[in-house]
């Protein structure tokens, strides 16, 4: 397998029609205010400069908040009968995903599969992508992925890893898809030994520049029920206002809802984002709610990345340091310093 | 700015230590530099945490109704003391309950336009009286604080506190302000079609988060209506329609007793102008009734709770 191959920027027009012969070709765009990952007709229309990551994380890709699952009409042949909705993705080639959110990725691999099924709406978008990461030479003053088995240069989830050094960008290979989406470029040239140690100094820089470090040491070796029944939760959850902010941004929150929408002449059968903020979530059709109130909610989500995800799917960290939730929590509660609280409290 | 942030911490402490109040509800500094935190103190030496900057843009009112059998003293400038008496009016809190830190305000820094102002990532920003330092990895720049202010601080009339018990500034003096609803006007002007296309724009990123809702102190109602679900009242997808039917609904239910203190747009994290909708209920509010603007003191006489012969009623067709 080739491993590293240099495009130079100048060639990224080129290097992307030549994709759009194979796939369709997304990455990250600028609109209004946000920041999302979406359709790319034009390398022109990416905006690679001033990015350090998309505003919504770009698991909405491959798991959009809202999806038909199954639909029905009222009349014809079918009528009233829920019928499976045409699910054939495109064959994408995303540019620009943070390795932060490939990591998500990964985890959400795992979630989405387990020995008895395998959620076929997140697998069949998903295998049917191919993701170029692009490592971030200047990570966000909230970002804390070294902390979470995560790095700038992370690799996990990719396909492709880019490193920008400039006036090009390294790609190292990464995964078969990787190799069948660059094979036969003819303007892809050989790295030097330079780009090499190039891109190993930007690695170690970007490392050095994330100052945010949270260690999970005490929560590794504490129980389940310690951590559950800490004195902390009080606090932590006295400013949360209970929206779901933290948990729509999140690349690694994954909970859905299932709904069935009616219409005149048919109707949907729905999925959509859920939060373990709202109430909702978690009320019995008795009426008797097992969270019922903020705080119970609010350890839920911590302990779902720091504890329960680790405990159930090896050792691995529900959380891959982003910071989307740092920076948009409308209260603020840092999730580097709730780890912190749960790390230390007695 | 200092001088409140020591005024609050001293009056805070002698509530605490006096056990007038069970707890103080302030803002502390936040872990970035766009954003305060809604703070909590229950004991005397809490209170260094508390703080007055231009990043208080949380209105505490909204924590209030979770303290309904506690004795509360609220940091509160001009909006938030409006919405005490909104709560005081509307029976969910008891005026015995609550005692209330007066703070005259400058009017709040906008987030949005910090970031348009910089070149690149802030990391540290520093006000200075009627400046503000933003510092980056590879900048410092000094800006004008009147530059940054907030659009809804930079048309707000009720700068002093309409209620308090004892007040940590002398007052300020209120702005007065010629069109307060220029931005609404444009979109009145505007044909049906654009309007809608307008609408559906401004709402077009929204991920129903409800943040604008949960931030907001008008929106205390244990089971909201979008959250019913025997019978559902609303869809739960990102449906265009259903994202409006909640955004209007919404706004139906704040009309005159909004008090603009902007709070809805500062938590939605898509940075949607979500008062574009609010904002037009509180301006049909003040054309059709005599100029009411909401809860301007414990007499106020809210016009959609209050029936009289007279009313006018020439919008109703």
């Amino acid at each position: 397998m080739m491993k590293y191959k240099i495009l130079k920027k100048n060639d990224l027009s080129a290097f992307l029609d030549a994709l759009k012969e194979r796939y369709k070709i997304w990455g990250p765009r600028s609109e209004g205010k946000q920041i999302k990952f979406a359709p790319i007709s034009d390398a022109g229309l990416m905006c690679l400069d001033k990015f350090q990551n998309s505003t919504m994380s770009p698991k909405n890709i491959f798991f959009p908040q809202s999806e038909i699952m199954l639909s029905f009409r009222r009349s014809g042949e079918d009528a009233n009968i829920y019928k499976e909705t045409e699910n054939k993705p495109s064959t994408k080639a995303i540019f620009g995903i943070r390795p932060c959110d490939a990591r998500a990725f990964f985890l959400l691999d795992m979630i989405f599969k387990n020995d008895q099924f395998t959620d076929t709406y997140w697998f069949s978008k998903r295998d049917a992508a191919t993701l170029i990461g692009l490592g971030c030479n200047e990570p966000c003053s909230s970002c804390f992925c070294t902390s979470v088995d995560s790095h700038p240069f992370g690799e996990k989830g990719l396909d492709v890893l880019a490193s920008d050094l400039g006036d090009r960008y390294l790609l190292k290979v990464l995964t078969e898809k990787g190799e069948k989406l660059l094979g036969g470029l003819s303007f892809l040239d050989d790295p030097k030994d330079t780009d090499l140690a190039e891109q190993k100094a930007l690695s170690k820089k970007a490392e050095d520049t994330l100052s945010s470090k949270i260690s999970l040491e005490n929560i590794k070796s504490k129980t389940v029920l310690q951590l559950y029944n800490q004195d902390c939760w009080s606090e932590v959850n006295e400013p949360c206002l209970n929206c779901g902010t933290c948990t729509y941004v999140c690349p690694t929150c994954h909970c859905f809802d299932i709904q069935d929408e009616v219409y005149r002449d048919g109707g949907v059968r729905i999925r959509n984002w859920d939060s373990c903020m709202s109430w909702l979530f978690t009320v019995h059709a008795t009426g008797h709610n097992p969270r019922p109130s903020k705080k119970e909610r609010v350890r839920q989500r911590f302990m779902h990345k720091f504890k329960y995800i680790p405990v159930k799917r090896a050792g691995e960290i529900g959380c891959v340091g982003c910071g989307r939730c740092v920076n948009l929590c409308p209260v603020n509660i840092d999730i580097r310093e709730v780890v912190k609280t749960m790390n230390s409290a007695k | 700015m200092r001088e409140r942030t020591e005024k609050i911490r001293q009056t805070a402490k002698r509530l605490l230590d006096e056990k007038t109040v069970d707890l103080v509800l302030g803002h502390r500094k936040g872990t970035i530099n766009s954003r305060n935190a809604p703070f909590f103190a229950h004991k005397p030496e809490d209170v260094d945490m508390l703080i007055w900057d231009g990043n208080c843009r949380n209105n505490l009112a909204n924590f209030l109704v979770h303290y309904k059998d506690k004795r509360v003293a609220i940091v509160a400038q001009g909006c938030v003391s409006r919405n005490v008496v909104g709560l005081i009016l509307e029976q969910q809190i008891k005026r015995e309950n609550v005692y209330i830190i007066g703070v005259p305000c400058l009017g709040m820094i906008s987030p949005d336009k910090v970031m348009e102002s910089a070149p690149g990532e802030i990391v540290e920003l520093k006000e200075d009286n009627e400046q503000v330092i933003l510092k980056g990895r590879d900048f410092e720049i000094t800006l004008d604080r009147s530059g940054l202010i907030r659009d809804n601080c930079n048309q707000c009339t009720h700068r002093n506190p309409v209620l308090y018990d004892e007040l940590v500034a002398g007052e300020v003096k209120e702005q007065e302000i010629a069109d307060r609803y220029g931005d609404i006007g444009n979109v009145e002007a505007m044909s049906a079609e654009e309007r809608s296309q307008f609408i559906d724009e401004l709402l077009s990123s929204c991920i129903r988060c409800y943040a604008c809702r949960d931030a907001c102190p008008l929106c205390y109602c244990p089971e909201c209506f979008v959250d019913k679900f025997n019978p559902q009242w609303c869809g739960k997808s990102v449906d265009s329609r259903d994202v409006l039917s909640y955004h209007i609904i919404r706004a139906f239910h704040t009309a005159g007793r909004c008090t603009e203190c902007g709070a809805c747009e500062d938590a939605c994290p898509m940075r949607i102008k979500v008062r574009m909708i609010s904002s037009k209920a509180e301006k049909d509010i003040k054309e059709n009734y005599d100029g009411y603007e909401a809860w301007e003191g414990l007499d106020a006489q809210p016009p959609l709770a209050t029936f009289k012969l007279d009313d006018p009623q020439p919008f109703i067709k």
